[in-house]
């Protein structure tokens, strides 16, 4: 076996590992990780959306981003850039979390849900897939966001800074932050567990470059499976653990956090699917990336707190099935939410559409 | 040579890939993105190139030969 499959296949191991640990440790159900969710709780901790329930400094995402760091400049492939068509990648990082919050997850969580046998994330999935299948084709068609130039080192430190104020309010925990007392927001792992980690899950996810979108995407575009591995060795992993803790119910029956609305899963997956190909890699990728020092990935990770924040505040994310005392509630789409996801599709086919070179991005 | 120095992926390999159909003997490559490298090398080899690599402090030269 070649050192980076080994490297991928490890990776995608102790992502698995850890989504179970924090899952047992208090994290919601088939929510060790979930960049969407947690970055929405972020949004919510600092005020910027009012929805009670989902309101939490997550220590897995300061994680993420702090152990890519520590990685980058450890394997001294920390690399201070930016400049490449910043407000469209703002707009798309918010674009991808608006549809993954009506799917209810990002790429991620969506490999988690199906690993604890939430079937109903398969029309996410398959959604996932299409909006890829788009994205291949633009970038077949020659489309490109353009170059990143070196720049000065204090630019690319931004976002990680950013992650250590948040760590900070976290720990002061001041009253103008808001922590959930009920719902998803309330529920989470000890903060020391959760950004441990996600300083161990960035690490390995910057040194494999580890990203959800692009294993299928390079399968597709380039016969290449190495990132691949990493999406399917996580899937593995958390169902054997979810089998071995007697987790695994697989059912389309009421799933944690999940809803039945199947047409608006999977045309919010393929928003997720077709931006994620745009930007260069899903948001776990635009973590990492940001880590290193790439001030465009930090520019579309505010992008997505802010779209989070739109996706509560217009009532576009989704709504979770749930069973109370024998009653079914069904959840879904709202209206809202499928507005926002027919415009964002409008919206990545102009940005696609506006972004093509003839000579394939030879200039 | 070609300088994919700044692009996000995979647009680098789609570059490379592209060139290698006008110029199928050899091709040169800057890159400043580890991660490049690593795609363009792994691309090069999976299509039967010798690839060699001269890196500087940030960036990576590589040529790609049949």
């Amino acid at each position: 076996m070649k050192k980076h499959h080994l490297l991928m296949i490890v990776a995608g191991v102790v992502v698995g590992l850890a989504a179970l640990i924090l899952t047992a440790s208090g994290n919601p159900a088939n929510m060790g990780f979930c960049i969407a969710c947690f970055l929405r709780d972020i949004a919510g901790g600092l005020g910027l959306h009012s929805a009670g329930k989902v309101q939490y400094i997550r220590p897995e995402i300061i994680g993420l981003t702090l152990g890519a760091f520590g990685m980058a400049f450890a394997g001294k492939e920390f690399r201070a850039r930016a400049g490449s068509a910043p407000a469209l990648r703002f707009l798309l990082g918010a674009l991808v979390i608006i549809g993954a919050l009506a799917f209810l997850g990002c790429p991620l969580r969506m490999v988690l849900r199906l690993a604890g046998g939430d079937l109903t994330a398969i029309a996410g999935l398959l959604g996932f897939v299409f909006g890829i299948l788009i994205g291949v084709v633009c970038l077949k068609k020659g489309f490109s966001l353009g170059r990143a130039y070196k720049v000065k080192k204090s630019d690319s430190f931004v976002l990680p800074g950013f992650m250590v104020g948040l760590l900070v309010l976290l720990v002061a925990a001041p009253a103008f932050i808001h922590f959930s007392q009920e719902g998803p927001g309330a529920s989470h792992a000890f903060w020391i567990i959760s950004l441990v980690a996600g300083l161990v899950v960035g690490a390995v996810a910057q040194k494999s470059r580890l990203c959800m979108a692009g294993g299928i995407r390079d399968a597709f575009l380039l016969r290449d499976f190495n990132l691949l591995t990493g999406f399917v060795a996580i899937f593995v992993t958390v169902l054997i653990g979810n089998i071995v803790l007697s987790k695994f119910n697989p059912t389309l029956a009421v799933q944690p956090i999940a809803h039945h609305d199947y047409i608006w899963s999977f045309l919010g997956m393929t928003v997720v699917g077709w931006g994620s190909i745009l930007l260069g890699g899903c948001p776990l990728r635009q973590l990492i990336l940001a880590g290193e020092g790439n001030g465009d990935s930090a520019v579309t990770v505010f992008g997505m707190i802010v779209g989070a924040a739109i996706a509560h505040n217009f009532g576009m994310a989704g709504n979770a099935d749930a069973m109370v005392d024998g009653t079914f509630t069904a959840g879904g789409v709202s209206t809202a939410g499928q507005i926002g996801i027919a415009i964002a599709l409008v919206l990545l086919l102009i940005i696609s559409l506006c972004n093509l070179y003839k000579e394939a991005n030879a200039k | 040579m070609i300088d994919v120095r700044g692009y996000s992926c995979p647009t680098p390999v789609i570059m490379v890939k592209n060139e290698l159909a006008k110029h199928p003997d050899s091709v040169e490559v800057l890159s400043d993105s580890p991660c490049a490298v690593e795609n363009i090398t792994r691309f090069a080899q999976q299509h039967g190139y010798k690839v060699v690599s001269q890196p500087t402090q940030e960036e990576t030269l590589l040529l790609l030969t049949k």
